[in-house]
């Protein structure tokens, strides 16, 4: 038997991360024992990193916002194909879950009347995003971090031990979920700090890892975001959807080579940067697609008149959702008109004043400047597309975030559906809020139901994923882990990247085949503690088999759409918006594709849209008689 | 711009260690964690390093670099001269677990014992009203990355095991400063943050704000108007002795 700490729980919330901390709240408050397991420090997660602000129709810098207008911008950025449902959701929820963050202790920045403040982004109609300067994801994960905290002091007034029904299992990886029949029974997984392992005896698994950028070598996703929730759910049996829906942010920094990837902020065009070629030229005039027109301004005077005015002028083209934008970058860089570094100019400089810049951009500003020597306020930045976010996720359930195996369930980021083939800024912050508390209750609920029923710990199965985890360490002379994941990171970048073709795609699959046969014969030396050559030959299994999803989830839809883009099919196709594309796990390890129908949206919902628009998009036979 | 250039990192764990020698590419615009990651992927694959963003946004990469409390992502190579030793150590207040981690657990064990927000009993979700320059102040404190190394710099616990036990640090007597500040929260802090937290343990030599990377004020506008708070109720020998060293220095 192998040897190990062994804990009992209620709910186990993979994931500290806004998703996982709302999960965990949720389901504490709903009086399941739960404990919540994450990679790095408690705090430290990747929704640390979200600087823009979170989507909210609250209507405070425009009493002309609602749900139903937050709705109808979710559909479009997503091009149709997001879950409706979930869209919805999130739409009539998000204002809610902000608030509700004020009583956390969250400290928003503010309007002139003492509300919450709200800024334009992409995609969104009106001014939505709550935020503190560009730190907001920072200002949500510290709130809720808190939140945790307050929820431990109150059980140590009734109990004395701060950790009764909410404990944090920090720097710990789950490597394995373990099943009795088809029903979660915990998870299995090793400290980082010592290498020794450790199992959940728990019934309701949420996973709530985030995404996985660290399969394309420029993204601006941190180390941790190696597709480990995606590929358990997959070893698990869950499916996932849409995972050719991978959003290029338009803006990484590209300058100097260690940081290229690095995020700029959307914010710095919601507060009026331009995008500039190196002629000069404010190119996205240029690339407004004719499903966009009617919202976006053709001339730079009304672009620029739409920061005072939006309620009589159309918005600049600079804020069209984020693939659109990626893609005019990436033609203008290849035409030659890029800059010395390969991007283009996007410049704020000559579009506010210095302190304005300071105040409302602080960690743009101290970033550019620490890390590329460029003051912001003086000078343009160049950027360009970096690999930012992944809109395919495990399948699940709107209401409660529950995959299709009993006992687990999936929030945030590793969720697929709601953001369908492109999120719109913003939509992620609000997501996790939403869909974190509604995978807290749906665990609860799922508890409730077992009764006495409570799935059981499979010794072999344990003594298994043991022997898993260990293998790097059993080969001697084979390869080190950090070349062949550096070279996964080139092909996917290369092969799978912004722009898409099949003759590329099929090479990145023989590609991926060949590297599946390289990671079984890797080695790690050294021993189990805190060793990161260790960690990452774990995390080389999840990427290869997410970035297998992607590839050939992209290869099979002969289409383009929000966040895949065929060089072969350059058009949107209406009868591909009905269609799912499903990825499982077959016995051997390889992944297996399937089309799936869409449930076609509700009358009430595809009444919040124009005919006109609805035919952009839906097949004859789907639209409103 | 590449160049060799001469590192010297601590290996151990917590039963000892030593500062090893490394020669090892650098590239130009490269911070200090670019070059620990080269010497992972390169020459040593078990040197155990934290890092999580490498933009300056999480705080998990603090070290001493060259002696100083830094993020090593944050930390740029050129300014270094090429020829010289760039030594990199773990945080020293902390016990080293390996390498260049250390246990950082005290600060979420003081982070616990700082009472949460205590939301306005008569004020619902989204009734909250608040001016911006109200909600400045504490924003300011909100900055923090959680990064410890104000914590690893103050002196009060730097070389002092005994202190831990009665001194929060000036991460946490900035976190009592930032709810104490808050226009809405309801509980009374003040007491508290003296009996409690050892805000007078701090003799407001800076050395924290000194070393934050987020630039936050915390001695000018946390603990010393915390301290005048605190001494509006009781008079405070601390502040009469901090104010005289300030003036002879
Ligand atoms: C630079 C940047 C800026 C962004 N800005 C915005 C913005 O302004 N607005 C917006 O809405 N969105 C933004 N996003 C997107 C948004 O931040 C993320 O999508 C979101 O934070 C993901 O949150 P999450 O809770 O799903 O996961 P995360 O916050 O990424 O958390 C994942 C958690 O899972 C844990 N984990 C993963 N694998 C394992 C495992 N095997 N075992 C144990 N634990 C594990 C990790 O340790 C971590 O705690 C931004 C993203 C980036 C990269
Ligand atoms: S000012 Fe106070 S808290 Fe800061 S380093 Fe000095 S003694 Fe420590
Ligand atoms: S106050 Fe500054 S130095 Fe201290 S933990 Fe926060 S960010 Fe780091
Ligand atoms: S890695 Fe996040 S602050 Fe350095």
């Amino acid at each position: 038997m192998t040897e190990l700490e062994r804990h009992q729980y209620d709910v186990v919330v993979i994931g500290a991360g806004g998703a996982g901390l709302r999960a965990a709240i949720e389901a504490r408050e709903q009086g399941k024992r739960t404990a919540i397991v994450c990679k790095s420090l408690f705090g430290k997660a990747h929704t640390v990193m979200a600087e823009g602000g979170c989507a909210a129709a609250m209507g405070n810098a425009n009493s002309n916002d609602n749900w139903q207008v937050h709705y109808r911008d979710t559909m479009r950025g997503g091009k149709f194909l997001n879950n409706w449902r979930m869209a919805e959701l999130h739409a009539q929820e998000a204002p809610d879950r902000v608030w509700e963050l004020e009583t956390y202790g969250a400290l928003f920045d503010r309007t002139p009347d003492g509300r919450i403040s709200q800024r334009n982004f992409g995609g969104h109609s009106y001014p939505r995003l709550a935020h503190v300067g560009d730190r907001t994801g920072l200002e949500l994960i510290r709130t809720l971090q808190q939140k945790i905290v307050s929820l431990q002091q109150e059980d140590f007034q009734a109990t004395g031990d701060y950790e009764a029904n909410l404990k944090v299992y920090a720097e710990c990886t789950i490597t394995e979920l373990l099943k009795d029949g088809d029903a979660i029974s915990g998870a299995f997984g090793y400290w980082r700090e010592s290498g020794r392992f450790i199992l959940f005896d728990a019934p309701a698994v949420i996973l709530a890892t985030g995404g996985v950028g660290k399969s394309f070598k420029v993204t601006s996703n941190s180390w941790e975001y190696t597709g480990d929730g995606h590929a358990l759910a997959m070893r698990a049996g869950a499916t996932l959807i849409n995972m050719e829906f991978i959003q290029f942010h338009p803006t990484g920094m590209v300058w100097p080579p260690s940081v290229k990837g690095i995020l700029v902020t959307e914010s710095v065009r919601g507060d009026g940067g331009v995008l500039r070629n190196s002629e000069g030229k404010r190119f996205m005039f240029d690339y407004v697609p004719d499903v966009f027109r009617a919202q976006y301004a053709d001339t730079e005077e009304e672009a620029d008149r739409w920061y005072k005015d939006a309620d009589n002028n159309r918005r600049p083209p600079e804020l069209l959702p984020r693939d659109e934008v990626a893609r005019a970058i990436n033609s203008e860089v290849k035409a030659g008109r890029g800059t010395p570094h390969g991007g283009v100019f996007l410049d704020v400089s000559t579009r506010l004043p210095a302190e304005e810049i300071k105040r409302r951009l602080p960690s743009m500003h101290h970033q550019f400047k620490e890390l590329a020597d460029v003051d912001i306020t003086a000078e343009p930045m160049e950027v360009g597309p970096t690999c930012h976010y992944v809109m395919g996720g495990v399948e699940v359930d709107p209401d409660t975030a529950s995959s299709v195996v009993p006992g687990l369930f999936a929030a945030g980021e590793v969720a697929g559906g709601m953001h369908g083939s492109n999120r719109l800024g913003g939509n992620s912050l609000s997501d996790l809020l939403v869909f974190g508390r509604r995978a807290g209750m749906g665990a609860a609920m799922y508890l409730d139901s077992l009764g006495a029923n409570r799935p059981k710990i499979s010794e072999a199965d344990v003594d298994a994923a043991a022997a898993e985890a260990l293998a790097p360490f059993e080969l001697e002379g084979g390869e080190n882990p950090y070349t062949i994941h550096q070279e996964l990171q080139q092909s996917m970048n290369d092969l799978v990247g912004i722009i898409r073709k099949a003759e590329e795609m099929e090479q990145a699959l023989s590609r991926l085949a060949e590297f599946r046969g390289r990671i079984a014969k890797m080695t790690v030396e050294g021993h189990r503690q805190f060793n990161p050559g260790w960690h990452l030959a774990l995390d080389l299994r999840n990427m290869l088999t997410v970035s297998e999803c992607v590839a050939k989830a992209a290869l099979e839809r002969e289409e383009s759409r929000g966040g895949h883009t065929r060089d072969d099919f350059p058009g949107m196709d209406a009868e591909w918006r009905k269609l799912l594309l499903v990825c499982r796990l077959n016995a051997d390890g390889s992944v297996d594709v399937t089309k799936k129908d869409q449930i076609p949206m509700r009358d009430d919902l595809l009444e919040l849209f124009e005919l006109d628009e609805l035919k952009k998009y839906l097949t004859e036979e789907e639209l409103p008689a | 711009m590449t160049y060799k250039g001469k590192f010297r990192v601590w290996r151990g764990d917590a039963e000892g260690g030593d500062l090893q020698d490394y020669e090892v590419e650098v590239n130009e615009g490269e911070v200090v964690l670019d070059v620990i990651h080269r010497l992972q992927a390169t020459q040593t694959p078990d040197l155990a390093v934290r890092w999580n963003c490498k933009a300056g946004k999480c705080g998990s990469c603090s070290a001493e670099i060259n002696g100083k409390p830094k993020l090593m992502c944050m930390c740029r190579m050129n300014t270094f001269a090429e020829d010289e030793v760039v030594t990199v150590t773990p945080m020293r207040t902390f016990p080293v677990l390996r390498d260049l981690v250390t246990d950082v657990s005290f600060n979420y064990t003081k982070a616990r014992e700082v009472p949460a927000f205590t939301p306005p009993a008569d004020l619902k979700p989204g009734e909250y009203r608040m001016q911006q320059v109200d909600v400045e102040r504490s924003q300011e404190f909100r900055k923090c990355i959680e990064c410890f190394l104000c914590q690893d710099t103050c002196h009060v616990i730097r070389d002092h095991e005994e202190n831990k036990e009665s001194f929060s640090g000036p991460r946490f007597l900035m976190r009592i400063a930032e709810l104490d500040m808050h226009p809405l929260d309801a509980a009374d802090r003040q007491k508290a943050a003296q009996e409690e937290h050892g805000l007078g343990f701090c003799n407001i030599t800076k050395c924290c704000t000194e070393v934050c990377p987020e630039h936050i004020k915390i001695t000018d506008n946390a603990l010393i108007p915390m301290k005048e708070r605190v001494a509006d109720r009781k008079y405070d020998p601390i502040v009469w002795l901090g104010n005289k060293i300030r003036r002879r220095a």
